[in-house]
């Protein structure tokens, strides 16, 4: 009979408690590599907020502040950029396309974003996702709007609704466009980017509500919805656009131009790396997620080593028989240490499992509420180095127990009394 | 004797102390045990027996002294040869909880085989280990129907039978018991000692009983008693 099955059996034997730690240790590396794959998901679920879009521009600020309202719709611009400054640019040769974003207005709690049909077209997210609309189609009339799908959702909008936009971000009786409700023409597919918690009108929308205000309130003036539409629509500003270039190498030399432009000050972004860049400052976070789950491994592995420190009590007499039998101290050692790698392994094995269980269980529910498809793959490079870090760290542990009974069993030999 | 037999156990001026200890705990000043002889130590809790018995084993080394068994120093050995040469050599029955719960009755006496190649070697010679194992139970009262039963299952003094099957497959020279007895009743007692000196003598193998009960005694050919103030003295039969 060898050392391994010998281990075996002794450790069926002694199944109860040990079950109970390789569940423990189980618990803490699903902890573990279920932070690491939330870790991850989230750092490419955010960095891909938007892809293909090669520039940003917006009023000169900060690259931090610009990617925060014109993708995000967190804070607020510091300046406006004139129609003028944008169609100049949007009429550059190197540029494809341009997306406009005009914001500034609300819906209980949820941004107005004022844009073209292009946005539907251009706008990607992801590994090249565009949008995709759950029902209906994009605007076409002045007092159409598409919504996100997380404000169809909580707000248990359909197709056909109308809705009522509030001037500004914050919700008020007296500052609501109720005078011209948009009619709910179409609702996005869940992305999860912040184009699920926007209402999306067309610029000429934003115009209309805003054609007998002045700054932040009305003027004496009252125009309903059908005279507003008798206005030229164009808006004078907008707060943003998104730029595609018809070559990616041309991105520093088109930002360069922005960065340059002489009638207004202006500020062009690359949101790839203004996100990545965004994603370094936030990042404590996902740190303090890892080392909460580093503490939580070492209580599993504490856990283990009380197991198997208060086991060696009851194991004095398979010990002392062992050695009658001509066993080895470094015998004793290596069964104890063979035990540890039983538990820890399993630990890790049903770990692994019980975290791509939950995965599979939980993607649909994931998807449709975070939009985030996390499709089964294998054990990646970080996974398998925090395993084998597991297993490592596990076996260096058992040589605690290990040597405790190294050290009786030289002592007590084949003392009978326990 | 007519013919010098080689001695199995040979302890010459041996002195055992802790370190920190300001007396001996054993202090045997001539001991010879040959091939077959059976020897009874007596002695109280308290008085040695348990360090005797890991001296014996290889376990311990004496402080002073020469210990010898089948010729070998054992103080001169390294402590993991010391192992082996117990492994090949020796074969130990404790007071009780002999065996290994988790294992059946048949693999507690193979386990032996697992820790020495001689006594592998030895109990396959004729037919495998597992045939020699069957054999020695069968001869100590314990049928085919219980081998592969769990030991947990079994009574104390059916314990202690396949406890003295594990210690003397693979024919050891010499075989140790520890208060073999003490946990039977006079009846199983006696019982346990006929099969322990039958297959004992049809090996030839030596036999050192440590007891405190003095009405064993007789059953032995020499006796020795250990003193409560752990002073070794021989008495000889």
């Amino acid at each position: 009979m060898n050392l391994l099955r010998l281990a075996l059996k002794s450790a069926r034997f002694r199944r109860t408690s040990l079950l109970l730690t390789v569940v423990s240790i189980a618990i803490s590396v699903t902890l573990l590599l279920g932070v690491d794959v939330v870790r991850k998901e989230a750092k490419s679920s955010f960095l891909n907020t938007i892809s293909q879009t090669d520039l940003i521009v917006g009023a000169r600020s900060g690259p931090s502040n610009l990617l925060l309202y014109s993708v995000f719709h967190t804070g607020s611009a510091t300046n406006n950029v004139t129609w003028e400054s944008y169609q100049a640019i949007a009429d550059l040769d190197d540029v494809a396309w341009t997306v406009p974003i005009s914001l500034g207005d609300s819906h209980r709690g949820f941004r107005v974003m004022g844009t073209t049909t292009d946005y539907f077209d251009f706008y990607q997210y992801g590994n090249k996702n565009t949008l995709e609309f759950d029902d209906g189609e994009a605007f076409d009339d002045v007092y159409d709007t598409v919504l996100g799908a997380d404000v169809a959702r909580d707000l248990d909008y359909e197709i056909g609704d109308e809705i009522i936009i509030s001037h500004g971000l914050v919700s008020a009786d007296f500052a609501e466009h109720d005078d011209k409700p948009f009619t709910v023409v179409g609702i996005l597919n869940k992305t999860g980017t912040p184009v699920d918690r926007a209402v999306h009108v067309s610029l000429a929308g934003i115009e209309a509500v805003h054609v007998d205000w002045q700054g932040g309130s009305r003027t004496g003036l009252t125009l309903d919805a059908e005279q507003a539409l008798k206005f030229d629509l164009t808006p004078s500003s907008i707060t943003a656009f998104m730029v595609g270039l018809d070559n990616r190498a041309l991105t520093f030399r088109v930002q360069r131009e922005v960065n340059d432009y002489a009638a207004e000050p202006l500020s062009a972004i690359l949101p790839g790396a203004t996100l990545a860049e965004f994603w370094r400052s936030i990042s404590t976070v996902e740190q303090v997620l890892f080392v909460l789950s580093v503490f939580v491994l070492i209580a599993g592995l504490l856990g283990m080593l009380t197991t198997i420190l208060s086991t060696l009590n009851e194991r004095r007499r398979e010990i002392a028989v062992l050695r009658a039998i001509g066993a080895r101290p470094t015998t004793v050692v290596m069964l104890i240490v063979l035990e540890t790698l039983l538990v820890v392994v399993s630990g890790c094995l049903l770990g692994l499992g019980m975290l791509y269980g939950l995965l599979a269980l939980s993607r649909p529910t994931v998807a449709r509420r975070f939009g985030v498809d996390i499709a089964p793959s294998w054990p990646d490079t970080t996974q398998g180095l925090i395993m084998v870090t597991v297993i490592v760290g596990a076996t260096v542990i058992s040589l605690i127990p290990g040597f405790i009974a190294y050290r009786r069993s030289i002592q007590d030999g084949l003392a009978t009394r326990v | 004797m007519g013919r010098p037999e080689p001695s199995v156990v040979e302890l010459d001026q041996v002195r055992f102390r802790w370190p920190n200890q300001v007396s001996d705990i054993i202090s045997i000043d001539e001991l010879t045990l040959h091939a077959g002889e059976h020897l009874f130590v007596r002695g109280a809790s308290g008085s040695g027996k348990t360090t005797l018995l890991n001296l014996l084993a290889g376990i311990h080394v004496p402080s002073s002294g020469a210990l010898r068994i089948l010729g070998t120093d054992i103080a001169a050995l390294a402590p993991s040869r010391r192992d082996q040469f117990r492994a090949d050599h020796i074969g130990i029955v404790f007071q009780q909880f002999n065996l290994l719960p988790y294992l059946t009755m048949l693999e507690n006496v193979t386990l032996s085989c697992a820790f020495s190649k001689r006594k592998q070697a030895r109990a396959s010679a004729d037919g495998g280990v597992h045939d020699a194992a069957r054999r020695l139970l069968n001869a100590l009262n314990l049928p085919d129907d219980l081998h592969r039963s769990p030991v947990a299952e079994l009574s104390v003094g059916q314990q202690q039978r396949v406890a003295v099957a594990r210690a003397l497959i693979g024919g050891p020279e010499l075989l140790i018991a520890d208060e073999p007895t003490s946990a039977l009743d006079s009846d199983n007692r006696d019982r346990f000692l006929e099969l322990l000196f039958q297959e004992a003598e049809a090996q030839d193998t030596t036999l050192i009983f440590v007891s405190h009960d003095p009405h064993l005694a007789g059953r032995f050919d020499r006796m020795i008693e250990l003193a409560d103030e752990n002073q070794g003295e021989r008495v000889g039969l």
